[in-house]
């Protein structure tokens, strides 16, 4: 071969890299998190809405759960409210909270205003509980099998989308039409 | 696009400030240890920032990871512990220092495997340019322009 | 209306593109010599239309026209008229502009310049430099047309981004794009070569000049940006291997192996297909550049422009310029050859150590910016690649290309004689030594061994750089521009190397938690804070911290951080207090209020910081007095006089 025609031969790999790259961009922000295929890491965490108890990681083995990350202070929480409202009514699956680095007070306020999805709230005030759980952008949503295992991330807002194509199709059995 | 405009939306949920930086008071008593500290807290990628350190970033997740790098610091683990640590919760997307492993070996390989077909191809050519120099014809242009 | 004429003004200008590239380089391809008087009237016509468009665009900034979306997008009317010009340029769709502009600017000089070479040889120039801005116009029209109507008009603008509210931002990219630009004159002239067939040593001698003006601008683009970061993004880093710097330096190391190719090939007629090679890839790492930047696909979680319709324009548009022009390299460069020799030693090999050295440089840089993507494409997990990466690898070829330049300086063109040298090399390299050691433990009381090595390579290649001129000086001889500009330069490298070598070993950072009246002791100096009072701009309020700064019990002065937020977009910027004490940077920022009147503050002891943005000017001040050699242009005269002759011989 022509040596000359080296460079061609590199600059024509070097497209199909940039293709990829550019078909790939819209799912850029997509980080597969290591989480998944793993245990859920456990926690024990005050509750906002009972002084008494503390939501424990251990109390939700055995069943299918959904951990949501949010916060009054992210505007993207409140545009997926009303889902994940929607989602809490299907009785699908239940729903835990994790107010994350939030302030009690607001978080109740936006709970009796928007309405509670949540079958608990857990309050992660130092954020410790959201490092372990490698969440880097409120709002994240976490499918967690019976067996404790992450099955599923989701980053950003919780659409009817997202969650016909993404969680529905994860879950052990078909739970009903249209949602 | 959308996807685009969520993530600055994040952006500014999460620090508001996005061009202000993280300073914490962290000084650590034993120069060693601050020392660690601060290189480990410039090989931490801020998740949710652009091509930023934790050290430098201003959004409120990064002061919390150099929370954890500080404890961990103190806490007596080594620079290795703290780097699993990370990469078990976020990936190894957070580290600005590629591990070396088989999906990364290309990477560190690369700068080596560089030098060495510089160094072959500079042999190659001062031999064969060599042995012209002493047959060619002068084509010097010599008029003092370096 | 304006904004109207504006657009308009844009089409005549791609369809005059169109016109001088094809009469460019079809005319000379067909050998109509008719048609090549075309041209330069197409270069002018391209020029006054793109022209229009920029002076319409700056209209509508500076007369508030917030009809218009780019101007709404990036002004406000509280923005001060010099921010209100320069925001011509503050986002995607101007920029564009701006790059077409300097290219006419680029190709109008060219083609005065070039009016005394062959006239085939200067038509193709000027045709391959319009299909260049061809490219530009029709990517500006169809994906990123700054004139678009904003219909009903914005009642107020969303403000300039308020990090490019600064005026060495401001200037910054004008003259990093008129670098680019420079070199797609040689990536031009690179393409009239092969287009003709013959590559010859007057060929190199013309591009030289333009080449060098070029590589002179991008080095300054790339300092301002450098020293911007360092004060204004506010925690006192200078070099962040950022994909967007790297998209800069990767042009920036392969056009300087250009510069130097270039005098290979001018002085022995060697290296050619190499240098044409250089030429091609130095404009397209300019173009890839942009690619990168502006389709978003490299800047991680936040893709601020991603648009997969820019990004697949730019893609065919790369296909097109650089798989064109390396079909053309492939099919052309086998038909170059050159018999001349040189020996191990010699001149022409440390040319050739250089430009393989700095390739390495590149292709490290390169692999590292475009890892991402690579274990994207093959399917591998997002990985992050940062300075820690970067900074050991990038050292494995620049250490030894910085130790081969003092001795290469002594080498003599052909012939391998350093042996005559020997004294010189020696005795300059024991001088440096002993200078290293003496500042290492004399000034600073340590050494790492790259400190040392570092401290040495610079006052070695500084020391080396002078012998020349010196010389040449002592003996009553003339120093011409050419040898004076390329000794400027080396002394730069040499200035940089120190520079870079004391910021990097001697800098004491640290981080305090002080209440008002406390105090921070950081390498020596004594910092007191005096805490933060409430402060207003023209657009923005914000706090003002103050600082006084002690050493040896001996007032230095007090220095003002501030943290701003402007008020149309609610950014929050760290304006950093920085105070220059004998060549050491002092830099405070304010952090974050921790309640009962405490604040956190990053205080940075940078020694010789400056040194480093200074280097780079004296390097680009180098390229512009060798650029600057009148015997370049008489090289250019005598091409014409001898091109009239042939043509007078062929007549008779």
């Amino acid at each position: 071969m022509n040596r000359f025609a080296l460079p061609l031969a590199l600059f024509a790999l070097l497209v199909v890299v940039l293709a990829i790259s550019i078909r790939h961009s819209p799912d850029k922000s997509l980080i597969v998190s290591p989480l998944v295929g793993r245990a859920a890491p456990g926690f024990a965490l005050p509750s906002l809405t009972d002084a008494q108890h503390r939501v424990r990681s251990e109390d939700l083995r055995g069943r299918w759960y959904l951990l949501n990350v949010w916060g009054t202070w992210c505007v993207e929480c409140r545009a997926e409210h009303a889902m994940l409202v929607d989602v809490a009514h299907s009785g699908v699956i239940p729903i835990i909270g994790l107010d994350w680095k939030d302030e009690d007070d607001r978080a109740l306020e936006w709970l009796a205003q928007l309405g509670n999805p949540y079958q608990a709230v857990a309050l992660d005030h130092d954020g410790r509980t959201a490092i372990d759980w490698g969440v880097y952008g409120a709002p994240e949503t976490f499918l967690v099998n019976a067996q404790g295992v992450v099955v599923y991330k989701l980053v950003g807002p919780l659409t009817r989308e997202s969650w016909t194509r993404e969680f529905l199709p994860r879950l052990p059995r078909p739970a009903g039409v249209g949602f | 696009m959308r996807r685009a405009a969520l993530w600055i939306a994040i952006a500014f949920a999460m620090g508001g400030v996005t061009l202000a930086y993280g300073i914490d008071p962290t000084f650590i008593d034993d120069p060693a240890l601050e020392a660690r500290y601060l290189e480990l807290t410039h090989e931490l990628r801020c998740m949710q920032c652009q091509n930023e350190s934790i050290a430098d970033s201003p959004v409120g997740l990064a002061s919390d990871l150099r929370r954890e790098v500080r404890t961990m610091v103190l806490a007596g683990k080594t620079d290795e512990d703290v780097r699993n640590y990370m990469v078990s919760r976020y990936g190894e997307f957070i580290l600005f220092r590629p591990r070396f492993s088989a999906r990364n070996a290309w990477l560190w390989l690369a700068p080596p495997l560089f030098l060495l077909i510089g160094l072959i191809v500079a042999v190659r050519v001062v031999r064969q340019r060599g042995k012209l120099a002493g047959s060619d014809p002068d084509v010097l242009n010599d008029d003092g322009l370096a | 209306m304006l904004p109207e004429l504006g657009h308009f003004a844009l089409i005549l200008a791609l369809l005059l593109a169109g016109l001088q590239a094809f009469f460019g380089i079809a005319g000379a391809h067909l050998r109509r010599d008719r048609w090549l008087a075309a041209v330069a009237p197409a270069v002018a016509g391209q020029f006054v239309m793109v022209a229009t468009a920029v002076a319409c665009l700056v209209t509508a900034f500076v007369s508030h026209d917030f009809s218009v979306r780019y101007v709404a997008e990036n002004s406000n009317s509280a923005l001060p008229l010099f921010y209100r010009v320069t925001a011509l340029w503050g986002a995607h769709e101007g920029s564009l502009l701006l790059w077409i502009f300097l290219l006419a600017g680029w190709t109008l000089a060219v083609a005065a310049g070039t009016a005394r070479l062959p006239a085939r040889f200067s038509a193709r120039v000027l045709g391959v430099l319009g299909v260049v801005s061809f490219g530009f116009l029709l990517f500006t029209l169809a994906t990123s047309n700054p004139f678009l109507r904003l219909i009903p008009a914005a009642p107020d603008g969303r403000d300039l981004n308020p990090i490019l509210q600064d005026p060495a931002l401001a200037i910054h990219p004008p003259i990093l794009y008129t670098g680019y630009v420079g070199f797609a004159v040689a990536f031009a002239f690179a393409c009239a070569a092969m287009l003709e067939g013959r590559l010859d040593q007057a060929w190199a001698r013309w591009t030289r000049p333009w080449t060098t003006s070029a590589w002179a601008f991008l080095t300054v683009g790339i300092a301002l940006g450098s020293w911007w970061a360092y004060y204004e993004l506010g925690w006192g880093g200078f070099w962040f291997w950022d994909p967007v710097e790297n998209a800069s330096f990767m042009p920036w190391l392969v056009g300087t192996a250009l510069v130097h190719s270039l005098a290979v090939t001018d002085k022995r007629g060697l290296f050619k297909s190499w240098t044409l090679l250089l030429a091609i890839l130095t404009f397209s790492l300019s173009l890839l550049g942009t690619f990168l930047v502006r389709s978003g696909v490299l800047v991680s979680v936040h893709s601020f422009a991603a648009d997969p319709m820019r990004g697949i324009f730019i893609l065919a548009f790369l296909v097109v310029m650089i798989g064109g022009s390396l079909a053309l390299y492939a099919w052309r460069a086998p038909l170059l050859r050159s018999s001349a020799g040189f020996e191990l030693g010699a001149r022409e090999s440390f040319l050739l150590f250089n430009n393989i050295l700095l390739v390495i440089a590149a292709a490290i840089v390169f692999g590292g910016t475009m890892a991402p993507l690579i274990a994207d494409a093959l399917g591998l997990p997002t990985l992050s690649v940062g300075t820690p990466y970067f900074n050991p690898t990038f050292l494995m070829p620049v250490l030894p290309l910085l130790a081969l330049l003092p001795v290469g300086l002594h080498a003599k063109w052909k012939k391998g004689r350093l042996r005559e040298s020997e004294r010189a090399i020696g005795v300059t390299l024991a001088v440096a030594l002993v200078l290293s050691l003496a500042v290492s433990f004399g000034v600073f009381a340590q050494a790492k061994v790259l400190t040392l090595v570092g401290l040495t390579l610079g006052p070695w290649i500084i020391l080396s750089s002078l012998l020349d001129p010196l010389d040449r000086w002592r003996r009553k001889l003339s120093v011409p521009r050419a040898v004076l500009g390329m000794a400027i330069a080396h002394i730069g490298v040499g200035l940089f190397v120190i520079g870079i070598t004391v910021v990097q070993s001697f800098t004491e950072e640290h981080d305090v938690a002080l209440a008002r009246g406390e105090a921070a002791s950081v390498g020596g100096y004594e910092f007191r804070f005096g805490g933060v009072a409430q402060m207003e701009g023209p657009n923005y309020d914000g706090v003002r911290g103050s600082v006084v700064v002690t050493r040896h019990a001996t007032a230095l002065g007090t220095l003002y951080p501030e943290k701003r937020r402007y008020w149309v977009q609610g950014t929050v910027t760290t304006e950093a207090a920085i105070q220059m004490n004998r060549a050491t940077n002092l830099l405070i920022a304010l952090g974050d209020d921790l309640g009962a009147g405490r604040w956190s503050v990053r205080i940075q002891v940078r020694p010789l910081i400056s040194l480093v943005w200074l280097a780079a000017l004296v390097m680009a001040i180098g390229g512009a007095v060798a650029g600057s050699d009148r015997r370049y242009h008489l090289a250019a005269r005598s091409a014409a006089a001898a091109a009239a002759e042939g043509a007078k011989e062929a007549a008779g």
